[in-house]
């Protein structure tokens, strides 16, 4: 007969029904009822309405049947609060039970059940049974108090139940102090400043004789705690080490993993000429490898540790590169991490085997697996120096297969392999133009436009490639148009002669067509370069750029060491500290390795051989929200591999070109792109040569509103207008354009009679009004006008497009 | 610090079975946890840990169930995996089989279980021996038993309890080892190793204390002293019951046995073998028309031995049709939902070399999904004979009563999948 029978009644009055069982006088009867109604709550009804009648057949001394109340009572006594205290007598009853399963049964649901009511009722019971003669009641009530202080903390502290838990770490029993370390360990995460744990040698001493004697899970407990004690000395951190290797013989994944966190966070104070370093280094790596043949899942737990593992002690697996080799079976997330670890173990040694597997993987069906395997190639060409012409002719035979996705991840890495050895393979380039065709994505697109920029002195028909792009500029992404940008620019910079039609074209659809302010950005800056300095342009585009890093990904170090610190859990999986994850945890210590062993040296030099991956520290961490880094970031670095950092003298070189225009040009927007444009004012004879700037005004930066207006600056100087000067900017109030414009006298006579003309602009732009100058301006007199400005005057494409000649005629 | 509630879903996402342990995630982020896994598995990037807000999922699956661990702090991963994979173990070891009706059919069962194997987010005793002492199936049994102290639960030796009986005092040595060889399409071997076990079917009463003893030739490998020597222990996991303080310090293996079967220690050996089953294969393509397959298999071990229930693996074209095959011993089968030939051969002497020939048709219309090219697998049986060389030298029992008992012994070699990569 099984269970399966309880869940089949579905007859209308059920609970009514239910409910007469219930109050049955046969036990039978009754058991059969709670069952139901047990049933009816795994299926997710609600049989809430019933806790009376079910409370009253808690009274029993069937064990079975107890169990089930107690469960009904764990599940519903929340949404009945008052009715939950009728339940109290009975805990306080059977936590005198003669049977101590019944006791631990008793004080175990006791602290399941939340609510604040019933918590004081709890505490005498508590009390005892954590001084119960049976281990089995008190390790359950270890549990218990940590129940407690979850709902009710100052209540625990109150009664004292923290000090009763500190005491039972001295229990003669393994397992309750296994479980009286796990709550306190509980209660400590919770309330990080209340130095629950005060480990000292005498309590460590405990816990390490303990954990021979426990089960698996105590061993975990007491392990993840040990890993948090910081011992005095390389002497006790030692001996510490050694009564916990054992513990990598042990067939649980999860205290290997444990006992492993221990022995990295001790090892930290080992001086590194000690022997016992070198043998527990060696120590290490067996257990590790084993957890591969581990479930699946525990696989990738282990996987993804490992790759914390391998940043911060390269040594210890250096020589198990194969057993990191992908399994035909292995689930996908296996794959994908195998990989990642083969590629930050490659070295010269073991190169060829490397690339033998890889290119092996890039044939598999897998697309998200072989895109790794392809990226992975490639980053072994920037690691691995001497390989890289393997690497790159192995990318050119993947390229051979024509497969779109192999084809374009491949164009996508050998960019980066140009960036590492520059002039080294242009070699390759004709085939990776056979393939221009074929890429679909920006990635693809975006990393061969760089390398046609890059390499346009080599390439005949670079312009006609770039060209070839150009038509559907709008609809690729910002990715590939800021590239295309560079790029263009970058040819006409080297064949200034045949592409100048192209860059016109290019900087107009960025700065013209385009509402993304980065393209916008970009394209002026570019422009303004080119108008004012080709010579400087040239420094900037053409710019020698930094080598990129070999080392891609590497996590940050402080967080590489906390995340040793987290080994085994969910911190180590995702590779995030606890508090990005975990609510609450703000205010919670980051956890640090301890000090390096030997004052001499610096706590955070990674103690490599001489081939260790993490010898280098990474500069690569971009510095986020840093406008020149940002503007100055002309090439499309890959996303892993940021330009580490400007050259100095790059830097100063575009300080000064972008000067003054930098200002304007983050703030002049307008609103509107077409009230954004930049003005240049001449045109009559002899206001001739005041053509300002292209850029004083430039703007493009789509602000909101038009709350910002550009300062204004000078368009036309005293001494080339007979004594009138002009400044003057844009604005937008209440949707409609203004040009302000500030007139002084600088001649020795009165003007009068101010008009405005607009000559034709590519904007349309006309004075709404007529100038309103209604008094004469005396010599050294300034006054301010502002004439509103409407865009439905006649268009007329300008060369260059923003170029606005304003006639000014004032008469004498 | 571990799981703060545990679920057991069906394939359809719908909740069989929990148990809520700590309270302090919703029980009803649970309906979050099927969207994601569909949502992954759609996009190819399945993942055993997925976050819904501040809530994570640990999950894993086993027939037609889901089990999953919900938990909103930095839990520790790797007991989260191990205690589901032990419910698992648990669950079977009481209901043959684990699936969704066996959930359904016990559920009064699968409740005083989840309540005795966890509390709080901890593990607590999960040795389905020991649990079977105080819950049992037949709810009624329990009030006969209802006075018996649990003391096994928490002591020191929490596997064994005491007062076992046997009339006949014997223990049952397996070793048995698992040959894994990975070859290339070139015909090198690319890795090669050996996962061992010794499993103990134990039959000895009371509380014998055992001591193990290999030969030297293995002990050594395990001291890591002999660096000499081709054979070099990797790694060793023991059991729960091996003093592992006491191996640490003088490689001794001593324990107390839990009663019945039980898997006593593994070992890895990283070492040169090559495949005791060498496979060569030819397999040509005739694009619309058909598939030609030779395969041919030779006994790469001792004359003497022999290995049994040999099973070859040939993949094949998932569009084949019209298979006709021919060998030279044991008979080919054509299985088409895993796109396999099986090859078995009943007895395969060492020395011996046997040939295998498949013709498949294949459609005019070509397939135009790629396929991707699974190995050649291999799996056999060799009775008698250990790849590493290891023996058991003795098995001391001493038993206060000071029964005598015989220990057995009993060596079998097995594929653990010897792999042959095809050309492409």
């Amino acid at each position: 007969m099984t269970d399966s029978k309880y869940f089949t009644t579905t007859k209308k009055g059920e609970i009514f029904e239910l409910k007469a069982e219930l109050n049955s006088d046969k036990k039978e009867k009754k058991k059969e009822a709670v069952k139901k109604v047990i049933a009816s709550m795994t299926v997710g009804k609600d049989v809430s309405a019933l806790f009376p009648d079910v409370v009253n057949c808690m009274q029993t001394d069937n064990l079975e049947l107890k169990k089930l109340v107690y469960l009904y009572l764990m599940n519903y006594a929340k949404s009945q609060p008052d009715m939950a205290i009728m339940a109290v007598n009975t805990f306080v009853k059977d936590c005198e039970d003669l049977n101590p399963l019944i006791r631990a049964l008793a004080v175990r649901t006791m602290g399941c059940i939340r609510v604040d009511k019933i918590t004081e009722y709890l505490c005498e019971p508590l009390r005892k049974c954590l001084k119960d003669e049976d281990p089995y009641v008190r390790k359950t009530a270890a549990v218990c108090v940590a129940k407690l202080h979850d709902i009710n903390a100052q209540l625990v502290e109150d009664q004292g139940f923290l000090d009763t838990l500190k005491d039972l770490i001295s229990d003669s029993n393994p397992m309750v102090v296994a479980n009286a370390v796990a709550a306190l360990s509980e209660i400590a995460e919770s309330h990080p400043n209340s130095n629950l744990l005060d480990l000292n040698p005498q309590t460590i001493n405990k816990l390490l004789t303990a954990l021979n004697e426990c089960t698996e899970w105590g061993q975990i407990f007491i392990l993840d705690c040990l890993a948090s004690y910081l011992p005095r000395d390389d002497r006790e951190s030692q001996s510490i080490c050694e009564r916990v290797t054992p513990r990598l013989s042990h067939a649980n994944s999860a205290v290997v993993l444990s006992a492993v966190k221990v022995l990295m966070k001790f090892m930290e104070m080992l001086p590194k000429d000690l022997d016992y370093y070198g043998t527990l280094l060696k120590k290490l790596a067996p257990p590790l490898v084993t957890l591969l043949s581990a479930e699946p899942e525990l696989q990738y737990v282990a996987l993804r540790n490992i790759n914390l593992i391998v940043q911060k002690r390269p040594e210890i697996l250096k020589h198990e590169m194969k057993v990191f080799f992908v399994k035909y079976n292995d689930p996908i997330y296996v794959k994908l991490e195998k990989l990642d670890i083969m590629i930050r173990l490659a070295s010269q040694a073991n190169i060829a085997q490397v690339l033998a597997e890889l290119k092996e993987y890039a044939t598999e069906v897998d697309v998200d697996f072989v895109r790794k395997a392809v990226r992975a190639i490639g980053r072994c060409a920037i690691k691995v120096e001497q390989s890289a012409e393997r690497c790159v002719s192995t990318l050119l035979d993947l390229i051979q297969t024509k497969v779109n996705y192999v084809v374009q991840e491949a164009i996508v890495v050998i960019k980066d392999i140009f960036r590492k050895y520059p002039n080294k393979y242009e070699s390759v380039i004709a085939t990776l133009c056979e393939n221009l065709d074929s890429l679909d994505e920006p990635e693809a697109r975006a990393a061969m436009i760089w390398i046609v920029g890059e390499y346009a002195e080599r390439i005949d028909n670079a312009d006609e490639l770039l060209e070839s792009f150009l038509e559907g500029f709008h609809d690729e992404s910002t990715q590939v148009q800021l590239q295309l940008l560079t790029a263009i620019v970058k040819l006409f910079l080297k064949k200034p002669t045949e592409t100048q039609e192209l860059v016109q074209q290019v900087l107009s659809l960025a700065t013209q067509d385009s509402d993304n302010p980065d393209l916008r950005d970009r394209g002026y800056i570019y422009w303004r370069l080119l108008s004012t300095d080709p010579v400087a342009a040239k420094e900037v585009v053409l710019a020698e750029k930094p080598l990129i890093s070999e080392e891609t990904d590497l996590i940050e170090p402080t967080l590489l060491e906390e995340l040793i610190c987290h080994i085994g859990t969910l911190a180590s999986v995702y590779h995030k500290p606890p508090s990005a994850f975990v609510e609450g945890s703000r205010g919670v210590q980051h956890k640090r390795l301890p000090p390096r062993a030997g004052s001499g040296e610096s706590t955070e030099s990674p103690d490599v051989g001489q081939s260790g991956p993490s010898e280098a520290p990474p500069a690569v961490i971009p510095s986020q929200g840093d406008l020149l880094g940002d503007l100055l970031n002309l090439d499309l670095a890959p996303p892993t591999a940021t330009v580490p950092s400007v050259q100095p003298s790059m830097q100063m070189g575009a300080m000064d070109l972008l000067g003054g225009g930098l200002d304007s040009l983050m703030g002049a927007g307008l609103g509107a792109a077409p009230a954004a444009m930049p003005a240049s004012l001449g045109g009559a004879p002899a206001v001739g040569g005041g053509l300002g700037d292209l850029f004083d005004l430039g703007g493009g930066v789509g602000m909101p509103t038009g709350s910002y207006v550009a300062p204004k600056t000078v368009w036309l100087l005293a001494m080339k207008a007979k004594g009138l000067e002009i400044s003057g900017t844009f604005a937008r109030r209440g949707g409609i354009i203004q040009m302000d414009l500030s007139l002084t006298n600088k001649a020795m006579s009165v003007m009068t009679d101010f008009a405005i003309q607009f000559n034709r602009n590519s904007f349309g732009l006309a004075p709404a009004g007529p100038l309103q100058v209604l008094t004469p301006l005396s010599p050294n007199q300034t006054i301010d006008v502002s004439l509103p400005l409407s865009t439905s005057g006649p268009v007329m494409k300008m060369e260059p497009l923003n170029n606005l000649q304003v006639i000014y005629p004032p008469t004498k | 610090m571990s799981a703060s509630a545990v679920f057991v879903l069906d394939l359809k996402g719908k909740v069989l079975i929990c148990r809520n342990y700590k309270g302090d995630v919703d029980m009803s982020e649970i309906d979050h946890f099927f969207t994601l896994l569909v949502q992954q598995e759609e996009e190819g990037l399945l993942c055993p840990v997925m976050s819904h807000g501040n809530v994570h999922f640990l999950w894993i699956k086993h027939s037609n169930l889901y089990l999953v661990a919900t938990t909103n702090k930095n839990s520790n991963a790797s007991l989260v995996y191990a205690f589901l994979y032990k419910l698992v173990e648990v669950f079977t070891e009481y209901f043959k089989e684990l699936e969704e009706e066996s959930i359904q059919d016990n559920f009064v069962v699968v409740y005083e279980l989840l309540d005795e194997l966890m509390d709080f987010g901890f593990p607590q005793t999960t040795d389905s021996k020991i649990l079977q002492e105080y819950i049992t199936q037949q709810g009624n049994k329990l009030e006969v038993a209802k006075t018996k102290v649990p003391t096994t639960v928490t002591n020191a030796v929490s596997w064994r309890s005491e007062g076992i009986r046997y009339k006949k005092n014997e223990v049952f040595i397996d070793v048995i080892e698992s040959i894994n060889v990975l070859v290339n399409a070139n015909g090198s071997v690319m890795s090669s190793d050996i996962v061992g076990s010794i499993k103990l079917k134990t039959m000895l009463s009371g509380m014998p204390e055992l001591r193990l003893g290999l030969n030297d030739r293995m002990l050594f490998a395990l001291t890591g002293r002999d660096k000499g020597k081709a054979v070099t222990m990797e790694d060793v996991k023991f059991h729960q019951c091996v003093r592992l303080s006491r191996f640490e310090s003088d490689r001794t293996i001593s324990f107390i046995p839990p009663d019945g079967e039980s898997e006593l220690m593994s070992y890895r050996i990283n070492t040169h073998v090559k495949p005791l089953i060498w496979i060569e294969s030819v397999i040509e393509k005739f694009s619309h028309s058909r598939v030609e397959i030779m395969v041919k298999a030779k006994g790469q071990f001792k004359k003497q031995s022999v290995a049994n229930n040999v099973e070859i693996r040939v993949p094949v074209p998932s569009d084949a049709d019209s298979p006709k095959f021919k060998t030279s011993t044991g008979h080919a089968k054509y299985v088409p939902e895993k796109n396999l030939v099986v090859w078995s051969i009943k007895s395969f002497p060492g020395g011996k070399e046997f040939l295998m020939r498949a013709h498949f048709g294949l459609p005019s219309v070509e397939n135009h999904e790629m396929e991707g090219r699974p190995p050649i697998t291999v799996k056999f049986e060799i009775p008698y004979f250990t790849v590493s060389g290891i023996q058991v030298r003795y098995m001391k029992i001493i038993e206060k009563s000071g029964y005598q008992a015989l220990p057995w012994v009993r060596y079998i070699t097995q594929s653990g999948g010897e792999r042959r990569f095809l050309n492409g």
